[in-house]
């Protein structure tokens, strides 16, 4: 790891929700909560892993730090809340905060070319240095590895992996100190996807940048992440160092997502599949652990009592059992 | 290749071309394949490996502007020329595919029973009532329970992963011989993605279908084939058992690829190993081997495309470097 001891954080998320749709009553607000009471903290340089199903809540964490969305508790970044500045201090914070999407071509304006992509950042923060543009331009292009015969395409005439470089050149041409990567491989070809992962894990070295990796995919996850943070239904079921989370995972749904992951290796055996969220047991209006629905560990306790995230051997755990 | 007195499917120099005769494009290029009873055959490639197209013509899919040729043989039974009557009678009958988008692929007005019976009530004349009931031992067969109930939904009322368990009962409604996925696990969650896994390898058991998979997941098909095809370009690379070629792969693309996959059950690297470049775009092919731009063990007699050489333990490769495995994976490292 190479968070620094005592360093203040660059980013702190506290208590962080994103309600879609709703309801009247508490209770209703609760079940439509997509992200619910996630708290976190990524000191400079370190890189964090949220991972989880679909529908949990992930992606949703990194639109409410873009404000895209809207959501209540905080996040702290370089000392200002996100979550409640505005007008010119928000666009000051988003010159520090980048994202990377998922879908590259479409994260690309298809009426402008590479240039252009590259350079629209440099228009807005850094005017008066316009005759540097084309400099700054080409050497971060040539940095991610697109030469510059390709400065005047058009994203449609780019392939998947070299959209993503040109949308990462885009991210970090004002040099942020935090990169959100949302599934950033996740739609790439195989062979395409190594190449990508290296590329970032490079320029977050080289440029000291912070990371917010979310992924479904945990095995890229874990060449990229110091830390991982686990989410389930909107809650952190766990938060521990890397090699403590894949070497001793404590809770049964962390266990369940690396059974699930597919080993390359015929001998290996096939991965083993969790419970279907079909077969959920409405145990979460009734106040009990949300994952209990489909944890092959859950006794009555569970089905009642919501676990609380508690300390347990350097892991941040939330499952009543993580200890037995 | 030996002929095999038991193939389902027997593919001959199979060709699917686009475009004018200048400027034409071979998404498959004078690919032999055969898929025997009760197995499954993996094929991998990646985008412009070929792969989905070869799917589409087996089902005569392959679009109006699509040129095939060569051949393609159900049980003896030449497919290419069939008549579209002769292949409406095959298709969801014999050969049944599923797509990789559940929910483009379903109809969003229909009720799931109306999509899952129609098949049946066309192919098998089963009534109505017949059909249902069919259709909720289907269901229950993917494990989604309350059949009855489901059976009343619309696509939209289930979640991703259910939606592609009824994509295959749908596909396995008329107990086809031959089952063709086109990526099925790959817009899954890596648990659901683990659970239709799951499904597959019971249906297998159960009905002894035969199944062709298509995906670039290695990982997924590691537990799913036993024969498995690598396409590069249009061009079918290499094939062999499956447990051969994920341990001593012969083709350095092959190689490439299962050393660039991330792993849990290995050490993290301080980099992955990557194939540089990118797949090659079809209709700006050189001559010679197609992989050699990107090839660690180029050499100026890959000017020439290597054609398939067949080796022991049934196996096949189209490179021209001969030695061992070990080179190969020496040339990555």
């Amino acid at each position: 790891m190479r968070a620094s001891g005592g360093a203040a954080p660059l980013l702190e998320v506290r208590n962080l929700r994103v309600h879609y749709g709703g309801g009247a009553t508490a209770q209703s607000q609760r079940r439509a909560a997509a992200v619910d009471g996630i708290s976190f903290t990524l000191t400079a340089g370190a890189s964090l892993g949220l991972v989880g199903e679909s529908g949990s809540g992930k992606s949703s964490i990194a639109r409410a730090l873009l404000r895209l969305i809207p959501a209540t508790g905080a996040a702290l970044f370089q000392g200002r809340d996100l979550l409640a500045i505005r007008g010119e201090e928000l666009r000051a914070a988003r010159e520090h905060l980048q994202i990377v999407f998922q879908d590259p071509q479409g994260a690309l304006d298809p009426r402008m070319n590479v240039a252009r992509l590259v350079a629209e950042p440099l228009l807005e923060f850094r005017p008066a240095a316009a005759n540097q543009h084309r400099e700054w331009v080409t050497q971060m292009l040539a940095r991610v590895g697109i030469g510059t015969e390709l400065l005047g395409r058009y994203p449609h005439q780019l392939s998947g992996g070299q959209a993503q470089r040109v949308g990462l050149a885009r991210a970090l041409i004002l040099r942020p100190r935090l990169l959100i990567c949302d599934e950033p491989v996740a739609a790439l070809d195989v062979s395409i996807r190594s190449q990508i992962a290296n590329l970032l894990r490079e320029l977050r070295d080289e440029l000291g940048l912070s990371l917010l990796f979310i992924a479904h995919d945990l095995a890229t996850v874990r060449f990229l992440c110091d830390r991982v943070l686990v989410i389930y239904h909107g809650q952190t079921m766990e938060m521990a160092a890397r090699d403590a989370l894949y070497e001793q995972p404590r809770h049964p749904y962390t266990q369940a997502l690396l059974a699930a992951n597919p080993i390359p290796d015929p001998t290996r055996g096939a991965p083993r599949a969790p419970a279907p969220a079909a077969t959920l047991v409405s145990g979460v209006a009734a106040g009990g652990c949300v994952f209990q629905g489909r944890c092959p560990r859950a006794v009555v306790r569970c089905t009642h009592e919501a676990p609380l995230l508690r300390e347990l051997g350097g892991h941040l755990v939330s499952c009543h059992r993580a200890d037995e | 290749m030996a002929e095999d007195g038991t193939a389902l499917l027997q593919l001959r120099s199979l060709t699917v071309s686009y475009g004018s005769a200048a400027r034409e494009v071979r998404a498959v290029n004078s690919l032999d394949l055969e898929l025997r009873e009760r197995e499954c055959l993996g094929v991998v490639g990646e985008s412009g490996s070929g792969k989905t197209q070869l799917l589409l013509a087996l089902l005569g899919l392959g679009g109006a502007a699509a040129r095939l040729s060569g051949s393609i043989r159900y049980r003896g039974e030449e497919l290419l020329g069939a008549t579209p009557a002769r292949l409406q009678a095959l298709r969801g009958r014999r050969i049944a595919m599923v797509f990789q988008e559940p929910m483009s692929t379903l109809n969003p007005y229909l009720t799931i029973a109306t999509q899952l019976t129609e098949g049946a009530r066309r192919h098998l004349r089963l009534g109505r009532r017949a059909a249902r009931s069919r259709a909720a031992e289907l269901l229950a067969m993917v494990q989604i329970d309350a059949a009855e109930e489901r059976l009343r939904q619309y696509p939209h009322e289930l979640s991703g992963g259910m939606r592609q368990r009824v994509m295959i009962a749908m596909a396995l409604m008329c107990d086809p011989e031959i089952l063709l996925l086109d990526e099925p696990t790959t817009a899954l969650d890596v648990t659901v993605q683990a659970q239709v896994l799951e499904l597959l390898r019971a249906v297998r058991a159960r009905t002894g279908v035969a199944i062709i998979f298509v995906t670039h997941d290695l990982g997924a098909l590691a537990a799913m084939a036993d024969r498995v095809a690598v396409m590069y370009a249009g061009r079918l690379i290499e094939q062999a058992p499956a447990r051969r070629l994920y341990q001593t792969p012969c083709h350095p693309y092959t190689a490439g690829l299962l050393r660039s996959l991330p792993r849990l059950d290995l050490p993290v690297p301080a980099r992955l190993p990557s194939i540089p470049g990118q797949p090659p775009d079809l209709a700006e092919l050189a001559p010679g081997c197609a992989f050699a731009p990107r090839c660690p063990l180029v050499h100026e007699r890959c000017s020439t495309r290597p054609e398939l050489r067949v080796l022991p333990a049934a196996r096949s490769v189209a490179c021209h470097f001969e030695g061992e495995a070990a080179q190969i994976a020496e040339a990555w490292a």
